[in-house]
């Protein structure tokens, strides 16, 4: 068991060091959901007006997207790394070590996590410092966690795409699912508001749930009613993706 | 010239036929935000201050095109870098052919691709409903903006990738692109947007492309916007073609 942890905290710090050594190598993926968050609000901001939109403006409603998007990119970016472990044949020999694929899995997946929190700090500060509302620090809280499993979610589907392919030129194909997981749901505007076979998706969309949940304490209070679905949808999502993750882990060098 | 110049943007061309993985991002993202777009915020058709269009779909067309092109620059941008860092380059540097024409035939590629992009968004909005009220005439009108802004972009993805060299700080500029469109009134009606956004849209060629395009698919054939949207394209492309053509100049100078 110490054994096991200590390989999941090596294989996390290693993931973790990428962003201390070589900062700029963060910063698109701190700075692409800012620059969503800006823009949005500034482009789309009138659409707070419609009746029926459940926030005071629309910033306020966006920034769980942002949040959301930054921690698909750091999913989609510790895949990519992977893929660049298997080109360079770092991870073939990682996996002759006497270490369990669950744990090799977790390490990776935990360095995700970590990483998510730094675009989402990021984007709360910001909108912080552009008006928005202190949602509370039970919100806040919440909203991590809900940041922390998207982003192992998102490092699960990466670690699938990156073993299939076994390279980095599949980076795409793990951002944009990870991209349209987050815009398929009410990332705009509240379901009444949206159209009739975007609402269907987004009913079908377990991604729409942990958004809410994220977004219940910057529009409103926060409720269990509301943080629960949040968490169980978070938490199949992370299951679901890291059985399939699983299995592609046993696969190699079968 | 001419010769040369047709063979590298026939290179260029089938590369990145060859590579879909570098084409198909052209039109997913911008497919996705238009899907999104429009589902999620057709109701804003309805503020006061929106211009009278038959959907939401109708006003996003045009920006999910110049998204598409602006995104085409930057994989012009890329396949050009890569060129550099292989030392393929290098080579055509020392072959005799007008160093011009290394420059030119990508940016030509660029415009091949950019027929493509546009009547991929033009074909994927009439399925859904779009009736262009400008007719045949207006769609070629679309078709000519587009090729000229999709020209522009390439030369100004080629003129990124010859200042910075590496194929990773081109691409690192990809949220750039998001900037660049967020402050134009290519997503959202100049009026509607929110200060400074609206202010600096005045001000970004990317508006008078985007409503050059947007006029004969949502509004007919009114000269003003769709002459704008024709000299901010040609004005662009022949701004970056120059710079291009100036930072080759540049580079042979340094070797």
């Amino acid at each position: 068991m110490t054994s096991s942890l200590r390989a999941t905290w090596a294989l996390m710090r290693r993931g973790l060091n990428e962003i201390l050594r070589v900062p700029a190598g963060a910063i698109p993926g701190v700075l692409a959901p800012t620059i969503f968050l800006l823009g949005l609000s500034a482009v789309f901001g009138a659409a707070a007006r419609l009746p029926g939109f459940s926030a005071e403006d629309f910033m306020t409603f966006i920034v769980p997207v942002g949040m959301l998007q930054g921690a698909g990119f750091s999913g989609a970016a510790t895949g990519v790394n992977l893929a660049r472990d298997i080109e360079r044949g770092w991870f073939d020999r990682l996996l002759l070590a006497p270490v369990p694929r669950p744990v090799v899995l977790t390490g990776i997946v935990a360095s995700a996590s970590l990483r998510a929190l730094l675009p989402a700090s990021f984007v709360v500060c910001v909108a912080l410092a552009l008006g928005v509302d202190w949602p509370g620090v039970g919100a806040l809280v919440i909203a991590a966690v809900l940041v922390m499993a998207f982003a192992a979610a998102a490092a699960c589907w990466a670690t699938v795409v990156a073993l299939r392919f076994r390279t980095q030129q599949a980076a795409p194909l793990m951002q944009v699912v990870t991209f349209a997981a987050v815009l398929f749901t009410t990332a705009y505007a509240p379901k009444p508001l949206l159209s009739d076979w975007l609402a269907a998706i987004t009913t079908v969309n377990p991604v729409t749930l942990v958004l809410e949940g994220i977004r219940q304490g910057f529009v409103a209070d926060v409720t269990w009613g509301d943080t629960w679905p949040a968490l169980l949808a978070a938490a199949g999502l992370v299951a679901a993706l890291a059985l399939l993750a699983l299995r592609g882990m046993r696969r190699q060098g079968a | 010239m001419t010769r040369a110049s047709l063979a590298l943007a026939r290179r260029a061309l089938f590369n990145a036929l060859r590579r879909p993985q570098f084409l198909a991002p052209l039109v997913i993202f911008p497919t996705l935000f238009l899907a999104v777009n429009t589902g999620g915020l057709n109701r804003t058709t309805s503020l006061p201050g929106f211009p009278a269009v038959d959907g939401f779909l109708d006003f996003q067309l045009a920006a999910a095109i110049t998204q598409s092109l602006l995104l085409g620059g930057v994989g012009t941008g890329i396949a050009a870098a890569l060129d550099i860092e292989s030392g393929f380059f290098d080579r055509l540097v020392a072959s005799p052919i007008p160093r011009a024409a290394i420059v030119l035939g990508r940016i030509l590629a660029s415009a091949a691709i950019a027929v493509l992009q546009v009547a991929w968004f033009l074909v994927l909005g009439m399925i859904f409903g779009v009736e262009p009220k400008g007719g045949v005439l207006g769609l070629l009108l679309v078709l000519v903006i587009g090729v000229l802004a999709g020209a522009g972009f390439g030369a100004l993805g080629v003129f990124l990738a010859l200042r910075a060299r590496n194929a990773s700080t081109v691409q690192g500029l990809f949220p750039i692109v998001f900037v660049i469109l967020f402050a134009s009134s290519a997503f959202f009606p100049a009026d509607l947007l929110s200060s400074p956004a609206d202010v600096v849209a005045a001000y970004n060629p990317l508006s008078y492309i985007a409503d050059g395009i947007r006029e004969p698919i949502a509004f007919g054939r009114a000269a003003a916007p769709i002459l704008e949207g024709i000299a901010a394209a040609a004005g662009l492309t022949a701004l970056t073609v120059g710079a291009s053509v100036l930072a080759l100049r540049g580079r042979l100078g340094e070797t």
